[in-house]
């Protein structure tokens, strides 16, 4: 240590590399990747997506070391925490990131695109993911989120020379650095009345009475807002279609599922571990986001003939159910430990059904080269295995049994009925209704799919190429099997309670 | 418990799914093949019905027999719990049985875009939501195979059903899943409230502690989800369309066994769980089931179709099943059983006939039949036969399910009102008169007289053979259970007796 480090009083942080394996694995790949790319010509571009998937699975495995180990980890004086919930979602991004690579092989490499640049962005976007799932103090979910958005911004652009992906990539841009500036100035609200950027601390000081001061109040709902941008909440939601629409269907399916689920960790790790002591000022604000985000994504989706604009206020809807039962907590505390896990289970099951969706729509485009929902005719009929598993995906986001969806929606309602005041129970009779709603949408394509006639009579067999086979079989059978055994996704919905609600909880 | 006696319920259920998954990997144009794998799962499930109903203990029917009962979602205490007791056998026996016959009265009867392959598959699915529906002893796993025969129904509406089949396909899907979604708001209440349980057993004594308000409003929930599948007036409108529009074998099993899940809902679920607030709801439930009677009546008269005529009788049907379960007593609640079973037999064997007359003749529109007596003879006394069952002719099955139903209603259970019971009994008394009626009038136009000049120079083939090996089961039964119904009621007596213990029955 230098002089002018020990006369700052600077005290070298113990560093556990073991909790910091995954991340440091990946920026490990991240630079073999850029430094490879420059030695590959045309001939072995390929190679890079390997590289990506296989350097994401490597960073996987000391998830599943630490998840053995499985003691709680942190550092930075509580800024970088690894516990069950964090892993759990490091685990889920890592996955999914692994996924979309699989379905951006065929089309990042027909497409003449930059491959090496595109699975370099890729990852940095989930390097920010899975830091993120760590990050328990204000600054570190600054850092975090900027990770992931930045690069997500240049690969919805990606199409460079398609004005409607430019378009896409600008909107994108323009509303989340609105969105970010917006939370950075209720972070500093917040630290300015708390004098701390640890959640922990900034928890357990909000529960005082000397920071029920308006401008604390206004700082958490500005924090809030921002990260509603981020998970496309209404009325937050308006970049989400035209982004989703015109980036490359890849990039939309990692957006909606993977940036999507980074929002919602930061929200969750703000709201259970930060503002606990404040569930009368969020509680309220999400159950009017939840409701509105809901009927809103649910009525546009409805209207939708393009079928990624149709997923994408699908999304907005789901994204809705998904803020559900933090809508509840505010009105009875002691649904937090069954509102937490239902928002991770919900977050898990969506990521693979929609995952799934996405890969159908890429397989399907490969032969219509159109996004249409009539394009979709008579799928049943030239491609029965594609529309079968595309079902699948759409009745499971419809919540039908057996497949995985239907369990992400009871445990949204097991929230609200655990909640169980007046003001739940109304919450979870919009969401039924909602519910139903979804189902006529998500039915039509099935209908295009099953009851209407081949459009000019194409009937042309699909080719899958073998990466987006491996993606289908993969999402179809978690789809099939988490349906049937849930088990399995909801007990890591419940590992992923914070030591800290425990410890609330038990006080209530 | 050992052996096969552990085995024989799950056998029951997942035997089709088995066999749909076997179906995925036979080619498509290797239709025989497809025919026969599904014939043999079906047949192969219905020999494990035989097994049971030979197994069974009929001197417990109030018990539950073949219990399973293995951990499933341990983390919200769900868990796989399957057994039947007198009231679930004869359903699922049933559902096995009509099963079977429909892939036999399929061998040559696949409607357009025919896809045999896809067509049994969506059956065999089908088969295990109702199997599993009619042994599941655990909410979520009732709901999870009550919702399961969707998606199957739903495709096989939609895709070989008739001109209007995509409107009356997702008619069907929104109402189901409307009434589903406040159903299992319901159960989950159940859960939190009765003690942390989805046992339906151990609910039955959990939930008396619940709070009187919250028990009417819980009942409310579960009475939306199971009304709308029966259907009860005024949640009916789906069903003519579903009905009409449906292949006949759509139709069949949606008469015989699906309509049956919502009935059975209240005599498992609703009735015994939330005593008190059935008593509380008794007199609405059984004024929307007379209403159901006369409206369902009435609008047979109105009909031009056959088939929408058969699905407005099923209205008027299903009120008298739900007449006598409102009746809370015993004797209501057999001849609700009863009744379920009888229509089932006897209307799904009048859509079996519609659909062979509309597979000749290419119309079901009443003004334009005629004379079916003279074209195909066996047919139009089939048609007679059933007609008769329907109407409620004594010595035959459809009696037993009416007028039992109609004297129930004469003395309901301790706190319902008993003028406005008898005043039901009145009403679907007349609603007799009514039923009469129209299948008379329907049978008349359709089987009497001279065939329509259109029609005249057509041969019409009679009966063929896989339509009699599908038929002469569902007649014979007609006949036996009409003549000696306590092969039925005595299955069925004693477990009445259990859904009604709380409230003293």
């Amino acid at each position: 240590m230098g002089p002018v480090a020990a006369a700052l009083g600077f005290v070298e942080p113990v560093l556990d590399f073991h909790a910091l394996a995954p991340e440091l694995v990946l920026a490990g790949v991240l630079v073999v990747l850029l430094v490879a790319d420059l030695f590959f010509d045309e001939r072995t571009r390929w190679a890079s997506s390997t590289i990506a998937g296989t350097g994401l699975l490597l960073a996987a495995l000391p998830v599943l070391t630490l998840a053995v180990a499985g003691d709680e980890r942190a550092m930075f004086g509580g800024a970088f925490v690894v516990d069950d919930f964090a892993l759990v979602l490091k685990g889920l991004f890592l996955l999914g990131g692994y996924v979309v690579v699989l379905l951006s092989v065929n089309y990042v490499g027909e497409g003449d695109y930059y491959e090496g640049e595109y699975y370099f962005m890729l990852l940095s976007a989930l390097l920010g993911m899975i830091l993120m799932a760590s990050a328990r103090d204000l600054i570190t979910i600054f850092v975090a989120l900027e990770l992931l958005s930045l690069p997500a911004y240049l690969l919805a652009g990606w199409r460079k020379r398609d004005p409607k992906s430019n378009e896409a990539a600008v909107k994108y841009f323009l509303l989340g650095v609105f969105a970010a500036a917006v939370m950075l100035y209720g972070m500093s609200l917040v630290f300015g009345f708390t004098g701390t950027t640890v959640l922990a601390d900034i928890g357990a000081l909000l529960g005082g009475s000397p920071t029920a001061a308006p401008a604390v109040t206004f700082g958490i709902v500005l924090v809030l807002i921002g990260f509603a941008f981020k998970i496309s909440a209404v009325p937050f939601h308006q970049w989400a279609p035209d982004t989703y629409e015109g980036a490359p269907t890849p990039v939309t399916a990692f957006l909606s599922v993977a940036s999507k689920a980074a929002g919602f960790a930061a929200i969750l790790q703000l709201v259970f571990v930060g503002f606990l002591g404040r569930e009368d000022v969020w509680g309220p604000f999400f159950w009017v986001l939840a409701a509105a985000t809901m009927t809103v994504g649910n009525l546009i989706a409805l209207r939708q003939t393009n079928i990624v604009r149709m997923l994408a206020y699908s999304s907005v809807a789901q994204g809705g159910f998904m803020l559900v039962p933090l809508g509840v907590v505010g009105l009875n505390p002691e649904a937090a430990g069954s509102a937490l896990s239902a928002v991770v289970t919900y977050l898990l099951i969506y990521a693979v059904m929609n995952l799934g969706a996405f890969a159908v729509v890429i397989t399907v485009a490969r032969k219509t080269r159109s996004g249409e929902i009539a394009s979709y005719g008579g799928l049943f009929e030239y491609a029965p295995g594609l529309a079968v598993v595309m079902t699948v995906f759409l009745f499971s986001l419809a919540g039908i049994p057996p497949l995985a969806g239907w369990f992400a929606k009871l445990v949204v309602f097991r929230a609200v009925l655990d909640a169980g005041t007046a003001w739940a129970i109304v919450l979870g009779v919009i969401t039924a209704v909602n519910a139903v709603i979804a189902l006529f949408y998500y039915a039509a394509v099935a209908r295009e799919m099953w009851m209407r006639p081949v459009p000019d009579d194409d009937r042309t067999p699909v080719s899958v190429p073998p990466s987006l086979g491996f993606a289908l079989v993969l999402t179809v059978a978690g789809t099939l099997v988490l349906g049937v055994f849930p088990q399995l996704v909801a007990r890591l919905g419940d590992l992923a309670r914070f030591e800290a609600l425990q410890a609330i909880l038990t006080r209530l | 418990m050992d052996g096969f006696d552990s085995w024989a319920l799950t056998l029951a259920v997942f035997l089709p799914l088995a066999g749909a998954a076997v179906l995925l990997l036979v080619p498509r144009r290797d239709e025989t093949s497809i025919k026969t794998v599904a014939l043999l799962t079906t047949a192969a499930t219905f020999a494990v019905g035989v097994w049971i109903l030979v197994n069974f203990d009929y001197g417990a029917t109030d018990e539950l027999q073949f219990v399973v009962d293995r951990s499933w979602i341990e983390v919200i205490n769900s868990r796989y719990i399957v057994g039947i007791d007198g009231i679930s056998l004869p359903l699922l026996v049933l559902s096995m049985f009509v099963s079977m016959l429909c892939v036999i009265y399929s061998w040559n009867h696949f409607p357009e875009p025919h896809n045999p392959k896809a067509f049994l598959a969506l059956l065999l699915i089908l088969e295990t939501g109702m199997n599993g529906t009619f042994v599941a002893q655990d909410l979520i796993l009732f709901f999870v195979f009550f919702e399961v025969v969707l998606l199957p129904m739903y495709f096989m509406i939609g895709v070989w059903g008739g001109p209007n089949r995509q409107y009356a396909a997702i008619k069907f899907f929104l109402f189901t899943l409307f009434g589903s979604a406040l159903m299992i708001l319901g159960f989950l209440a159940l859960f939190f409230l009765g003690g942390q349980t989805f046992s339906i057993v151990e609910l039955q004594d959990t939930a008396q502690g619940i709070a009187r308000n919250t028990q009417l409003l819980i009942f409310a929930g579960l009475f939306m989800g199971f009304a709308i599948k029966v259907p009860m007036f005024p949640f009916h409108t789906w069903l003519p369309d579903a009905h009409t529009e449906a292949p006949t074998v759509g139709s069949v099993i949606l008469a015989a066994i699906l309509l049956k899940l919502g009935t059975y809902g209240f005599v498992r679920i609703a009735i015994p769980i939330l005593p008190e607030a059935a008593v509380e709801w008794a007199p609405w439930i059984g004024l929307l089931a007379v209403i159901g009677i006369i409206y369902g009546a009435l609008g047979c008269l109105a009909q031009r179709d056959m088939k929408r005529l058969i699905a407005f009788s099923s209205i008027a049907h299903m009120g008298y099943v739900m007449l006598g379960i409102a009746t809370l007593t015993d004797f209501g609640l057999n001849a609700a059983v009863f009744g379920m079973v009888a229509h089932g037999l006897i209307t799904g064997m009048l859509f079996f006939v519609a659909g062979s007359v509309k597979d000749r003749l290419h119309t079901l529109e009443l003004s334009r039949l005629g004379g079916l007596l003279v074209q195909a003879p066996r047919m139009g006394w089939i048609l007679g036969f059933c007609a008769m069952a329907s109407l409620g002719l004594p010595g035959l099955a459809g009696f037993w399910g009416e007028f039992p139903a109609i004297l129930a209603a004469y003395n309901p259970a301790d706190g319902l009102p008993e003028e406005v019971f008898r005043a039901y009994m009145v009403v679907a008394a007349i609603g007799t008169v009514f039923a009469a009626g129209y299948l008379l009038w329907m049978l008349q136009r359709a089987a009497f007289g001279t065939p329509k000049d259109e029609f005249a120079d057509q041969a019409v083939p009679d009966v063929n053979g896989p339509e009699w090996i599908a038929w002469s089961p569902l007649l014979v039964l007609i006949l036996v259970l009409g003549v000696y119904p306590h092969l039925l009621f005595r299955v069925t007596d004693g477990a009445v007796g259990v859904a009604l213990r709380a409230l003293g029955g």
